[in-house]
């Protein structure tokens, strides 16, 4: 029987990627490690390798599929003594379903890649996946029959019923919000069986596009589907308050370029590196501010994950710094530099940008002054920096020029008082003004 | 007059406005509700009610011509029909009288009288509490009247409307029923099971016409099988009005007609509501065709004038009315979590023996909504409840949509029917699917259990048929 090879799950809460590229075609053989296919999940490009060898006897999913579901067979494997007649009658039904003899008998062969996110939490604990995640949906049975055959996510829906229990007339409007080609098809009765599992959970975003001169569509990537939904849920639910201070770089300018001076080759401290040191530093001192909320407690984190915002194509994403408090400046300017590539090359794993406990999100380099960032769910808060630039100060009563930073620190109220933030803005200014303290 | 001014008033203190009434006062809005004759309105004085007294006179006295068949003896059975028509009537007068208490007991200010709107803002009330009445909102709960067909007018001597069919003076050897929707049929059913020889004559093609046809078509087989004589897509095209007797003349589809001598008839061609007489005019609430014009809560075209039940609009059941009325005053209220009354959750039921109870699509009007269905069928014969009582004839019918297993439907006929049919409708007012309704437990012996039974033919997994 040939072996079916599954659309993996990058992460935990993948539930569908887009093929972007076969490395092999029907007849190749592959060994067990090659790469014979990558995937891009919402957050990055990945490969996926083979887990068997054999010969690939064919392949179900073209490039460029958009929107496969997790465990849907992509392609089958013709195992030694298999030829082009096993593939008749093969079973290619997706392992999702729960039960069925195939289902699990295919499911011990799901591609390793699978497991990975699963590994790298072993060793240290995931901060805090979403409690939410795991709530029981309320809702109706009918209304959970028309979601399952509709492909319609219960927890995008809100329920309108006693005590917020998701009822019919809920996932209906849910469907009639759908884009507008969705609603098309299903003005025809029969289309509207056509399968939908895929489906995304509608957002209920129908604005008016009347009136707009012409226009290229881009299609959303799942990056930018992930990053509205994120950040549309952040920005609704979390009750943001902020806090500005301005810092004087002088002094780090110069400690910057006195170390740089002297480090080896290859080695180039950034202001940022320094920020990103600062900003542990000042957690280590302000504890309560490495918050997380959740319904059920607050998950004050043990250890400093510095989320980094990173631009690249099409999006953003945000590697982490790992334990970023006990690292060094050099240490950390290294380990940021590789994600940085890695991420502008879309080859990021799941753990380099998977958990963190805090954000930074740096403009400056863009000439921004100051801004306000979305905080970046579950984490608490998000530091947004802007430029470095030579202000008019008053010091000891009599106007100066120095270079003056402003910072703005978005902060989850639930998690995280004004007062506990003010106090790790100040320690992070004076971290920053007084850079030696941050290279003992 | 203490007061004339209140949140709310209530026209009409029927079942509508009564509970309207009281669900106001729980809310804490200070209610009036003006009555112009008895508390409770016609269901419980004139409808409903003593309508159901007198078919539970006519099923004793059914039982006990069957008295036999159950090993007991009950030598020619009689009945006093004053006896019979005073036990009605005491059933009503409790009730209503137990309105009243209800409604002092929620600080409802009672008046009674005529109410007249004078201008949207203010209603003028001739009679025991005259006198000029405001309230912020006034909901319309005047519900509604039998229909008087040209030709047809009842003369309470010899062609009776519903009221006189519930107080003859003396039993009628032979009666025609125009109309066999639920108070021509019940009627029917009670004059026909007290011995009157009774036709039934139908417009459309069959008895019942809002049920399924399987049902009502069962109903009618048992109907005639028992002696009564149905015609339908038949209309009385003559009425000859004599001293003691009619002669209706009766045109059947084909164009034949037939001439039938009776000692009395009763017009039952549906009810209208009482829009007149209440100074509408004065206001911007529109009528068309005797149903103030409402949205989905009831408001009408007049900011802070309300109409519910009846007289905003079929179905006319009392069941409505009160839901509606509730609905309306919670949304005037504030109340949260408000949503308009699903009329496809609104059962219907009918005392006629046998007894009809229906909820929700019929399988006809199922599958012209485009539905493709899965029905369900258990007839009574194979419940061993129903045999033991001796009522083995009956039929309990499901309609879900194939597609989500959503209960589109739920036709019952048989005895007691009018006391299952709830189960069915928490089932689609929770939206339960078959899969739900396959999981519940039915106690056993029960009529019941056949409500499972049907539900499980739907799926082709019927257990005892």
């Amino acid at each position: 029987m040939p072996v079916k090879v599954l659309m993996p799950a990058l992460s935990p809460t993948m539930t569908e990627g887009t093929l972007a590229k076969w490395h092999v075609k029907e007849g190749d053989t592959v060994e067990s490690g090659d790469v014979i296919a990558e995937i891009e999940t919402d957050k990055a490009t990945m490969e996926v390798e083979a887990v068997d060898e054999g010969k690939i006897g064919k392949i179900l999913v073209a490039e460029g599929s958009e929107g496969v579901a997790v465990n849907e067979v992509i392609a089958l494997l013709l195992e030694e003594d298999e030829d082009e007649s096993a593939l008749d009658g093969a079973d290619t039904s997706a392992a999702s379903t729960s039960g069925g003899d195939s289902a699990s008998a295919s499911e011990e062969k799901a591609p390793q890649a699978a497991e990975k996110p699963a590994a790298s939490g072993g060793d240290k604990p995931a901060p805090a996946a979403p409690v939410s995640g795991g709530e029981r949906i309320k809702a109706s049975p009918l209304a959970r029959r028309i979601a399952a055959n509709e492909g319609v996510e219960l927890s995008g829906v809100s329920g309108s019923g006693p005590r917020g229990r998701i009822v019919k007339r809920d996932v209906e409007a849910a469907l009639s919000s759908k884009p507008a080609e969705k609603s098309a098809a299903s003005g025809d009765a029969k289309s509207a069986d056509a399968p939908a599992a895929a489906a995304p959970a509608a957002s209920g975003w129908n604005p008016d596009l009347s009136g707009l001169p012409e226009y290229e569509e881009i299609p959303n990537s799942g990056m930018r589907k992930t990053i509205a939904r994120r950040l549309t849920e952040s920005k609704q639910q979390v009750p943001h308050f902020y806090l500005t201070v301005d810092c004087e770089l002088d002094n780090l300018l110069a400690t910057r370029k006195q170390l740089n001076e002297k480090a080896g080759e290859g080695v180039k401290i950034s202001v940022n590196d320094f920020i990103i040191r600062a900003v542990s530093l000042a957690l280590k001192k302000v504890p309560a501010a490495n918050s997380i909320w959740t319904d059920t407690a607050t998950l004050q984190c043990k250890q400093q994950d510095i989320s980094v915002a990173v631009a690249i194509e099409g999006g953003l994403i945000t590697p982490v710094v790992r334990d970023a408090g006990s690292k060094g400046l050099a240490e950390i300017s290294t380990e940021m530099k590789a994600l940085a590539g890695k991420a502008r090359d879309g080859k990021l794993m799941p753990e380099d940008y998977q958990g963190g406990t805090f954000s930074v999100s740096n403009l400056g380099m863009f000439g921004i002054k100051e801004f306000s960032a979305i905080i970046n769910p579950p984490q608490g808060c998000i530091l947004a920096v802007g430029a470095g630039e030579q202000r008019a100060v008053v010091k000891d009563g009599a106007l100066a020029i120095a270079t003056v930073m402003s910072c703005t620190l978005s902060v989850d109220h639930r998690a995280v008082d004004g007062a506990v933030g003010a106090q790790f803005m100040a320690e992070f200014k004076k971290l920053i003004e007084d850079p030696l303290s941050m290279l003992l | 007059m203490a007061d004339s001014n209140f949140d709310v008033i209530v026209i009409g203190a029927g079942p509508g406005g009564y509970v309207t009434a009281i669900r106001a006062a729980q809310l804490g809005l200070k209610t009036a509700v003006v009555e112009r004759e008895h508390l409770g309105g016609i269901c419980l004085n004139w409808g409903c009610i003593p309508t159901k007294a007198l078919l539970r006179s006519a099923e004793v006295y059914r039982n006990m011509h069957h008295a036999k068949e159950y090993g007991l003896s009950c030598e020619k059975p009689s009945f006093d029909l004053d006896a019979v028509i005073q036990r009605s009537r005491g059933v009503s007068k409790q009730l209503s009288g137990g309105v009243g208490h209800l409604l002092k007991k929620n600080k409802v200010t009672v008046i009674t009288g005529e109410a007249k709107f004078d201008g949207p803002k203010k209603i003028v009330v001739e009679g025991k509490d005259k006198g000029t009445y405001t309230a912020k909102n006034y909901i319309i709960a005047t519900g509604a009247r039998a229909r008087a067909l040209p030709g047809l007018e009842a003369d309470g001597k010899v062609v009776w409307d519903y009221k006189k069919a519930m107080t003859p003076d003396k039993m009628p050897k032979s009666l025609v029923v125009v109309g066999s929707g639920a108070i021509g049929i019940e009627f029917a059913s009670f004059y026909h099971t007290m011995g009157a020889d009774v036709t039934v004559v139908e417009i459309m093609p069959q008895i019942m016409p809002v049920e399924d046809k399987d049902v009502a078509g069962l109903a009618q087989k048992m109907m005639t099988k028992d002696g009564m004589k149905i015609l339908t897509e038949a209309k009385v095209a003559n009425l000859k009005r004599n001293a003691d007797n009619v002669v209706v003349t009766v045109e059947t589809k084909d164009g034949k007609k037939q001439e039938l001598t009776v000692d009395r008839v009763i017009s039952a061609v549906g009810v209208i509501g009482n829009t007149e007489g209440l100074g509408l005019e004065t206001t911007k609430v529109k009528i068309d065709r005797n149903v103030i014009g409402t949205d989905e809560f009831s408001a009408t075209a007049e900011p802070g004038i309300y109409a519910i039940g009846d007289v905003a609009g079929p179905p006319m059941l009392a069941h409505k009315a009160e839901h509606e009325g509730v609905i309306c005053i919670e949304k005037i209220a504030g109340v949260k979590g408000v949503h308009p009354l699903d009329p496809r959750k609104i059962p219907g039921c009918t005392y006629c023996h046998p007894q009809v109870a229906s909820v929700g699509l019929t399988e006809a009007k199922a599958k012209e909504a485009g539905y493709e269905v899965k029905v369900g069928k258990f007839p009574f014969i194979g419940n061993g409840k129903a045999v033991a009582l001796g009522e083995a004839e009956g039929l309990v019918k499901t309609v879900f949509d194939a597609k989500t297993g959503e209960l589109l439907g739920a036709h019952m006929v048989g005895a007691e029917v009018t006391e299952l049919i709830q189960g069915f409708v928490v089932a689609m007012g929770l939206e339960t699917t078959e899969e739900d309704l396959m999981h519940t437990v039915f106690p056993h012996p029960t009529l019941s259990e056949m409500m499972h039974e049907s539900v499980l033919d739907a799926y082709g997994r019927a257990i005892h048929f």
